[in-house]
């Protein structure tokens, strides 16, 4: 009977369900639109604490976000657990360097796939907080609250997104 | 009530983390922390992403604005600028297409066992958000504001009844995911 849980994958429109229901909660219980870039402002600035102390909370950005473990960050954490346990029990768990999609163009030596990995990352990471939101607080929360801003912010992904996509395996790789 | 469990950092902070942990499950089981599924989206190849992130957005206004109707819920859209959302939105897309991850399926691709995600796309986004921190008073200065045009909603914009645009919304976007498995995709 919960044989759905152990599935490999389960069809798209049941799992984006499952998260908009998740974002009811999110508003009812406590009164946020869920996010995740936040998180990572945050914990770079905990980080930085521990390196050079308190100065950090000078800086005009930590004011805004103050650098402590807040509800996004335990939200970032929940992730990673959630995604643990269903690839566990589905069996799909499993340590792995390079993606096939990227070995198939430009082969399976990690470090080249680290190096790219950690420039987008780094990419990912200064573009979510000058856009003031990613995937979920712009793409999903923003645009299901209807907000200008973030319906604007989704075009912008995903425009800049499949232009790069295409340099990078079609132009580069091709 | 809701206002005393809003302010409950405590449990506030085990709420995040349960929503968190549903959030994580659904991303891993919809396919989307998976590199393959993310880039085959931004090549046109694979539409997971998209049919994840439209149901999500169609369930999720519905049940929130019915929320605000009943007053349960209060809306916190995000102010905007040309500067801050387009330039930033076209930052974000290029990490996105080289990492092949964004914010939240990073996480669950390191739930997953992906270690490209966990030591490239977590520190890179540890790194990028610390630079962005440094960077924020000159950014905010010279080019965050240009064409600021704040917290807006669309049925703010068109000064109408929000069910106005929710419900021909939705159905529109029912029709697009329903074509879209008509043609194929």
């Amino acid at each position: 009977m919960l044989d759905w849980l152990f599935m490999e994958q389960w069809s798209p429109y049941i799992a984006g369900v499952g998260i908009g229901v998740l974002c009811w909660f999110a508003f009812l219980l406590s009164d946020k639109p869920i996010g995740c870039s936040t998180a990572f402002t945050r914990s770079s600035g905990m980080i930085e604490h521990i390196i050079h102390g308190s100065k950090v909370n000078e800086k005009l950005y930590y004011k805004k976000f103050t650098p402590s473990i807040d509800w996004e960050v335990m939200l970032v954490a929940g992730i990673v657990i959630g995604a643990f346990i269903s690839s566990m029990i589905s069996g799909v768990f499993q340590l792995q360097w390079v993606p096939s999609t990227w070995a198939a163009s430009f082969g399976d030596n990690f470090s080249l796939r680290l190096i790219v990995a950690l420039i987008g990352g780094i990419l990912l990471g200064f573009g979510s907080r000058w856009a003031g939101g990613c995937t979920s607080g712009h793409g999903i929360s923003g645009t299901l609250q209807l907000a200008l801003s973030s319906w604007i912010a989704f075009i912008c992904f995903f425009a800049s997104g499949v232009a790069a996509a295409y340099f990078i395996f079609h132009i580069l790789g091709g | 009530m809701l206002k005393s469990l809003h302010q409950n950092k405590k449990i506030q902070l085990i709420i995040g983390l349960v929503i968190g942990i549903f959030f994580g499950f659904f991303l891993q089981k919809g396919g989307v922390t998976d590199y393959n599924i993310i880039i085959g989206q931004l090549l046109l190849t694979d539409f997971t992403v998209f049919k994840v992130m439209l149901s999500a957005v169609i369930v999720g206004m519905l049940g929130v604005y019915l929320l605000r109707s009943l007053g349960f819920a209060q809306l916190h859209p995000k102010p905007g600028s040309l500067g801050a959302t387009v330039i930033g939105g076209l930052i974000f897309g290029i990490g996105f297409a080289v990492l092949g991850f964004c914010p939240g399926t990073v996480a669950g691709a390191v739930g997953q066992g992906f270690l490209d995600a966990l030591f490239g796309g977590i520190v890179g986004m540890l790194i990028g958000a610390g630079l962005f921190a440094s960077m924020y008073p000159k950014l905010q200065k010279k080019i965050l504001n240009k064409g600021y045009f704040g917290e807006v909603t669309f049925p703010e914009l068109l000064k109408v009844n929000p069910w106005i645009v929710v419900i021909p919304l939705a159905i529109v976007l029912i029709a697009l995911l329903y074509w879209m498995e008509n043609i194929g995709l």
